[in-house]
């Protein structure tokens, strides 16, 4: 049963991830973008992740794929919708074809990859107690990450400085 | 299941980086980085379930153990607190590049090359 939804929610995700670098519409990139995403949640619920997956929902889908939606609504001029790809798209998937192999190989070949005695799950709630109490320095630093994250943005997009009108 | 949960994220990840080299828009480029997260997102979980480091192993089921298996997902939390704050970046950027340049081709950007 976890094999085949397995199966399932792994080709949706390859399949909208496809569709992500090949779709011609940057819109319906960010579409399929969604999609990947969603299917991403899924394989978290399937590995016992559950807040993991709501907020790969949350951040992912409510926020990220909004931002670029906004983002292209902002740039939006005719041309700039229907993209072509580069013309050194060859070496691009002869290199990313290279990559997987690279990373196809390591993962048959070494046996600690095959492990299949499954952890115990662990709840909710240990997860939020675990963040607050092992991992609270790097949770205060990723706080003041996004911090310097939204005024960066925030000065960048505003375009300060007298060369602009 | 491993072994299959890593060949799907080294997928992703593949993809992604074709996308980021193949792409010409800035905006699918920032889309395919996003892939990319979200492929290694998947292995740290994945791994976090399926292995159990020696030393855990040796101890035996204690409390504290029962805890590591947490340290991939809250890796992975972090990835996604760095992804959300690139995007955000990213996208002030791309808003700057627009209202400069008018263009969002990633090859017609090539203010350091003159």
């Amino acid at each position: 049963m976890d094999l085949v939804l397995f199966y399932v929610i792994g080709f949706v995700t390859l399949l909208a991830g496809a569709g992500v670098v090949s779709a011609r519409n940057v819109v319906h990139a960010a579409l399929f973008l969604l999609t990947s995403m969603a299917g991403v949640a899924a394989a978290f619920v399937l590995l016992y992740a559950e807040f993991l997956a709501l907020v790969q929902v949350l951040i992912y889908g409510g926020a990220i794929v909004i931002v670029i939606l906004f983002a292209l609504m902002l740039t939006r001029h005719g041309e700039f919708q229907v993209t072509a790809e580069h013309r050194r798209w060859p070496v691009a998937a002869v290199a990313s074809i290279a990559l997987f192999g690279l990373l196809a190989a390591s993962v048959v070949l070494d046996d600690r990859a095959r492990g299949t005695d499954a952890r115990v799950g662990v709840g909710i709630n240990r997860l939020g107690a675990e963040l607050f109490e092992r991992w609270a320095v790097p949770f205060e630093i990723a706080s003041i990450l996004l911090l310097v994250a939204m005024i960066g943005a925030i000065v960048i997009a505003r375009g300060g400085g007298s060369d602009e009108p | 299941m491993l072994e299959r949960l890593l060949i799907l994220s080294a997928i992703v990840f593949c993809i992604g980086m074709y996308g980021v080299l193949s792409r010409r828009n800035i905006i699918a480029m920032l889309m395919s980085i996003e892939l990319m997260f979200n492929a290694v997102n998947i292995a740290l979980v994945a791994i976090s379930r399926y292995v159990t480091p020696a030393a855990v192993r040796a101890a035996g089921p204690t409390e504290a153990n029962a805890a590591s298996v947490l340290t991939g997902q809250t890796l992975a939390a972090f990835v996604i607190v760095v992804a959300a704050a690139e995007v955000a970046l990213g996208l002030a950027l791309l808003i700057t590049l627009v209202r400069q340049r008018d263009t969002v081709d990633i090859t017609q950007v090539n203010l350091l090359r003159r």
